[in-house]
């Protein structure tokens, strides 16, 4: 569910392909939000720092595998398609295509945030310090 | 007695066509799209979900279109739109501490394990104008490389790196720099209080006086940035009592974690970026507690910094009584910031005075007629009865 909550539309789109399975609409796509919490200090007592929009969707399957999907943002159609295939995910044999392709969507965005580190690392402060009198 | 009066109906619709001819600007040239004031005014943004108290960075983009980009205006509607969603819960707190850093300085160690990673700033640039941001054919080209890495980027020496080739990514695990120093028993332990209790909600409960740390917290991560930057300054000016160190600023990416009823588990719902700012004040102690460093915390929706940083003066400065400060400044005092900081709220009730308050004012008008009468017979009656007095 990380991963198909951080890919778009179009990524889910594609994985669940044009063949859309039947379902069952259990939770028709809802926008709401999520009151996000941190802590004083990282560590310490915990505060509201604001809420964030969150869409979430339930359905089930013809077979009766339940699909869930929640993701922040407000786009109720990657929540649907997320939740499919979600369900899919569930009753798909480990090492099937399906698991595979959703591997490859994870490393890709395994590699947009290990591109996005060494961006940030070739800003890193090489101290150097001039001795004088030396 | 209320006299109800009616009408201008009429001059409001025309107001609303008018409003959106002023928004929309000249026809010649091209409409921004919310996409483009989303990637490319992003700093914008952050700032409308900071006080818009919402995270949604497409959302903040079309307030910001709506309102022209009037900052206070686009946190108006995205606090409007807010009260029409439920709220499916709170997330776990987010974890800081495994952020995907972007940026992440300290002003305290050169040498902290992870390193001091510049990121996005603008804080070495020389504030001239890039020219080539406008774009167009012909006009100068940019003066400040510093900005536009356009200029230099082919010549000889170039130091800058190729990250896609030439660097490795960031040290996973960068710890939080006041944690260093609490190792040493130096900083102020932060530890959740006994039972880690839900935090107080100031959208669903009235706050009272004193309010207690995670109110305020809530308070000024949704308060007005210039109004904390104000504050935050005048306690480095001395209207405060404090001497505070950059203890880190950190950006970057972190994972919000929700359980929902019918899960009974964690899921996974994104990322969203978050900044965060440590200030490190000087402490001489008092009589129950050891002279030592404490903290002001300060955290933020999007890369915010000016906002986080301003959040942790003041926080530092709010929790003066915890540590038996006398609260002599505005900086000090709960009931001030937490009051004023809302800047809808403040918004409102200063701008509510436009509004038409005709009746209000005709009696005052009528008020002062009848005690300039007053006074004028008052004064007639004592010019007739000094002559004599004089004689």
């Amino acid at each position: 569910m990380a991963v198909l909550s951080r890919a778009s539309r179009a990524e889910i789109a594609q994985l669940v392909g044009t063949d859309v399975p039947r379902h069952d609409i259990l939770k028709a796509p809802e926008t709401g939000t999520v009151m996000v919490e941190g802590r004083a200090g990282g560590a310490g007592r915990r505060f509201n720092l604001g809420e964030a929009t969150v869409t979430r969707c339930i359905i089930r399957l013809d077979d009766g595998a339940m699909g869930f999907s929640y993701a922040l943002g407000r786009d109720g159609r990657k929540a649907r398609l997320a939740a499919i295939l979600d369900a899919r995910l569930q009753r798909a044999a480990p090492g099937a295509a399906l698991h595979r392709a959703v591997d490859a969507l994870a490393e890709r965005q395994s590699a947009a945030r290990d591109l996005a580190s060494r961006k940030a690392a070739a800003t890193k402060v090489d101290f150097f310090t001039l001795v004088r009198g030396a | 007695m209320y006299v109800a009066v009616k009408g201008g109906e009429a001059a409001i619709l025309a107001t609303h066509d008018l409003v959106a001819q002023a928004r929309r600007g000249d026809a010649a040239v091209p409409e921004i799209s919310v996409a483009q004031i989303r990637e490319q005014q992003g700093l914008s943004c952050a700032r409308v979900m900071n006080e818009g108290s919402l995270y949604d960075a497409d959302l903040a983009a079309l307030a910001l279109k709506q309102a022209q980009g009037d900052v206070i205006e686009a946190a108006f509607l995205m606090r409007a739109y807010r009260t029409t969603l439920p709220r499916f819960g709170s997330s776990e707190p987010v974890d800081t501490a495994r952020m995907a850093i972007r940026r992440r300085v300290s002003a305290t160690y050169k040498d902290l394990p992870g390193g001091q990673v510049l990121g996005p700033t603008y804080d070495y640039t020389h504030r001239l104008f890039d020219f080539a941001l406008m774009d167009n054919e012909g006009v100068m080209v940019g003066l400040d490389p510093t900005i536009s890495g356009r200029e230099g980027a082919t010549a000889a020496g170039d130091a800058r790196v190729k990250p896609e080739h030439d660097v490795a990514s960031l040290d996973a695990h960068m710890p939080r720099v006041p944690d260093i120093l609490g190792a040493e028993g130096l900083m102020e332990p932060e530890v959740p209080p006994e039972g880690d209790p839900r935090p107080f909600d100031l959208t669903r409960e009235p706050v009272s006086f004193p309010a207690d740390r995670d109110v305020r917290l809530q308070a000024m991560a949704r308060g007005d940035e210039g109004f904390l930057l104000g504050l935050g300054y005048s306690v480095q000016r001395g209207f405060g009592g404090n001497h505070p160190f950059v203890g880190e600023i950190r950006v970057g990416e972190v994972s919000v974690e929700f359980i929902p009823e019918e899960l009974g588990f964690a899921v996974d719902l994104g990322e969203i970026t978050l900044t965060e700012c440590q200030m490190v004040n000087q402490f001489a102690g008092s009589k129950d507690v050891a002279p030592q460093f404490t903290r002001g915390y300060g955290l933020s929706f999007g890369h915010s910094e000016r906002k986080a940083m301003s959040m942790s003066l003041v926080d530092r400065a709010l929790k003066c009584r915890e540590f038996g400060e006398a609260a002599e400044y505005p900086a000090q005092q709960d009931e001030f910031v937490l009051y004023h900081s809302d800047n809808v709220e403040a918004a409102g009730f200063v701008e509510h005075l436009k509004l038409p308050h005709y009746v209000d004012f005709q009696g005052e008008l009528e008020l002062i007629r009848r005690i300039r009468h007053e006074r004028e017979q008052r004064l007639a009656g004592e010019n007739e009865a000094l002559p004599e007095a004089a004689e």
